[in-house]
């Protein structure tokens, strides 16, 4: 394990993407802690031009862009962190039953989790937030992981069903360990590096995910994300006032948080799998 | 029977089951709403009636409609029976317009951006990693990191900056809608110009990010094929370059088939998105109006349509996918 970390901290893909997202992390962290105001407090007129006392400007309401940025960007990381947690989840555990267990199970939850990539989750996500009246960021961000779990089970029970008939494993059986203590020691090992991947495109998604949803005006109640802020400039016509700042910050927030986990993802990728390194 | 007639039967099994479950997911997820949704939906519907019998004619109607004195099973019944005789329910923000009816006049704006968007996207973004992976050297190095990032922004951002900047900056393009709106629709040039200039920044906001996407996984594919066997072997034996280039492209090809299948789901949902923020006029712009106007039957028609265009793009990818992939052909060949 610790040779692996080491190897991650020389591949400048990798880092390039850990050291954004930690300083952006870092940012989000401290700056609340600095600027103790309120965000949804409003504090200018509507759409008043960046200077130097609102670093990004206000507003339709009047409130200070920059401290709603910062507060939206820990949000967004927060639904895209638990949505990732569930996600990657559910799909090991569905992965992890199918491929080891095998035969019937295997075919039952092979076809569900087939059923569910074709039918878009983004469907699914609408619906269920639709029928939803009070939901949190967290009940959002449980959603999305729930709705966005078949890929993990895909390549969870393609990795597992291979490794289900080798030796080491064979050995283990016959040394007569129990199911579980198997599962953990003779497989989880072998898969861990692609479950790590696959939860940091899972993150990646979620963030996604939750933009969207947020923009279409189904987002969590009484907080403040990136795609909520999206929603408010879109709803508001800031476009048509010409207020950039209302959105084209929050937008780029978006693309440097997914960029970052995507280029951590291909640095791991061009580890684990050195076929791919060009 | 064919190996292909079997794998058609197959596939067609496995997506009308699909089918169903979507349809079922349609059905049952709505109602989940606390208490009657009948209730609940004459109440936001009725807020300022007055009159009680009004009241009580608008709920009977939505009663009967939704069948909801019925058990589940028998509203499950009259909701597939009402959806095949073309009975979608009655949208309650331009009411009493039927659901069919705004989706149909939406259809043709939303295929209309999204299938050449996605297939030119699609395709160039191929042809870009492919290219990428057999160059390397600074076209890779170039192309790579910039598809990277072009595949993280977003549909709906990138549609944002390019509304920001070249409809509302430059005055390039206009800003909203399907054509002007002073226009009457019609086969005339001017008609066509203006729809083909309100086309133009939503189609390369979805063509840019689809390319993102899709050159990152062709670059993948390829460099694992040009590292394997078979090409060191052509290599040796003197085959030339751009011969094995073409059996490099052919065997990265067919996982990209698949990855058009399996992630054209997120690229639709992406896509309507985008719509909104032109407010084109397609089925993306209908339901952010339905969202905020909580009109449950027209949100309901979008998801429904939405799945259903979701499942025969699938579907057809997975007939021409089986048609094309010579393994599908050897066990063709073997069976007779």
């Amino acid at each position: 394990m610790n040779h692996s970390v080491r190897i991650l901290l020389k591949s400048p893909k990798f880092m390039l993407g850990a050291v954004l997202l930690l300083l952006m992390i870092g940012v989000v962290m401290i700056y609340p802690l600095i600027n103790r105001n309120d965000p949804l407090e409003m504090i200018a007129l509507a759409y008043q031009p960046p200077d130097s006392k609102l670093l990004l400007g206000s507003d339709n309401f009047g409130r200070d862009l920059f401290l709603e940025l910062i507060y939206g960007i820990r949000t967004s990381l927060q639904v895209g962190l638990i949505a990732g947690v569930f996600a990657t989840a559910i799909g090991l555990v569905i992965g992890l039953a199918s491929g080891y267990i095998g035969g019937m199970i295997d075919n039952l939850l092979t076809a569900v989790t087939n059923i569910f990539i074709v039918i878009p989750s983004f469907v699914i996500l609408i619906l269920i937030s639709v029928s939803i009246d009070s939901r949190s960021s967290f009940v959002t961000a449980a959603i999305i992981g729930i709705t966005s779990w078949p890929w993990t089970a895909r390549a969870v029970r393609a990795q597992t069903s291979s490794l289900r008939n080798r030796d080491h494993v064979n050995i283990a059986k016959i040394s007569g360990y129990s199911t579980p203590r198997i599962i953990m020691y003779e497989i989880l090992p072998y898969i861990a590096s692609y479950v790590v991947m696959a939860f940091v495109l899972q993150m990646a998604s979620g963030i996604l995910a939750e933009a969207s949803i947020s923009m279409l005006g189904l987002g969590p109640y009484n907080t403040i994300s990136l795609g909520i802020i999206m929603n408010w400039a879109l709803v508001f016509e800031a476009p048509v006032a010409g207020a950039w700042w209302a959105f084209i910050p929050a937008a780029l927030s978006i693309a440097v948080i997914t960029f970052s986990l995507y280029m951590m993802n291909t640095g791991m990728d061009e580890i684990f799998n050195p076929k791919i390194r060009s | 029977m064919s190996a292909y007639g079997k794998y058609v039967v197959k596939k067609f099994f496995w997506y009308f089951v699909t089918l169903i479950v979507a349809i079922a997911l349609n059905f049952l997820l709505p109602r989940m709403i606390e208490g009657n949704p009948v209730s609940v939906i004459v109440a936001q519907m009725t807020q300022g009636m007055t009159e009680s019998d009004t009241i009580k004619r608008v709920y009977d109607t939505f009663a009967a409609e939704f069948g909801i004195d019925q058990p589940l099973h028998v509203q499950f019944f009259i909701y597939v029976k009402n959806l095949l005789t073309g009975n979608w329910g009655t949208s309650f923000g331009l009411y009493p317009k039927p659901v069919t009816e705004i989706l149909a006049s939406a259809i043709p704006w939303t295929i209309g951006l999204q299938l050449p968007a996605i297939l030119v996207g699609w395709i160039i973004g191929n042809v870009l990693g492919a290219v990428a992976a057999y160059r390397k050297g600074v076209f890779d190095k170039v192309i790579f990191p910039v598809a990277l990032f072009v595949n993280s922004i977003p549909f709906f951002t990138l549609a944002i900056i390019m509304l920001y900047a070249f409809a509302l900056t430059l005055k390039w393009f206009p800003m909203h809608g399907g054509y002007d709106y002073q226009m009457i629709p019609s086969l005339s040039w001017e008609f066509i110009g203006s729809v083909l200039r309100h086309h133009t920044l939503p189609f390369l906001s979805i063509v840019l990010v689809t390319i993102g996407g899709q050159a990152i996984g062709m670059r993948e594919m390829s460099i694992y094929e040009l590292n394997s066997d078979y090409v060191l072997y052509s290599k040796l034996l003197g085959i030339r370059d751009s011969r094995i280039a073409r059996y490099v492209f052919r065997n990265a090809m067919l996982p990209q088939i698949t990855g058009l299948a399996l992630s054209i789901g997120t690229m639709v949902g992406g896509s309507l998105i985008c719509e909104i923020v032109f407010s084109y006029p397609g089925i993306g712009t209908w339901m952010f109006t339905a969202i905020r106007q909580l009109d449950y039957p027209l949100i309901s028609g979008c998801t429904l349509l939405i799945a259903l265009a979701v499942l025969l793009a699938n579907f057809t990818i997975d007939l021409i996918y089986g048609w094309i992939d010579p393994r599908i052909k050897a066990a063709q060949m073997e069976d007779q």
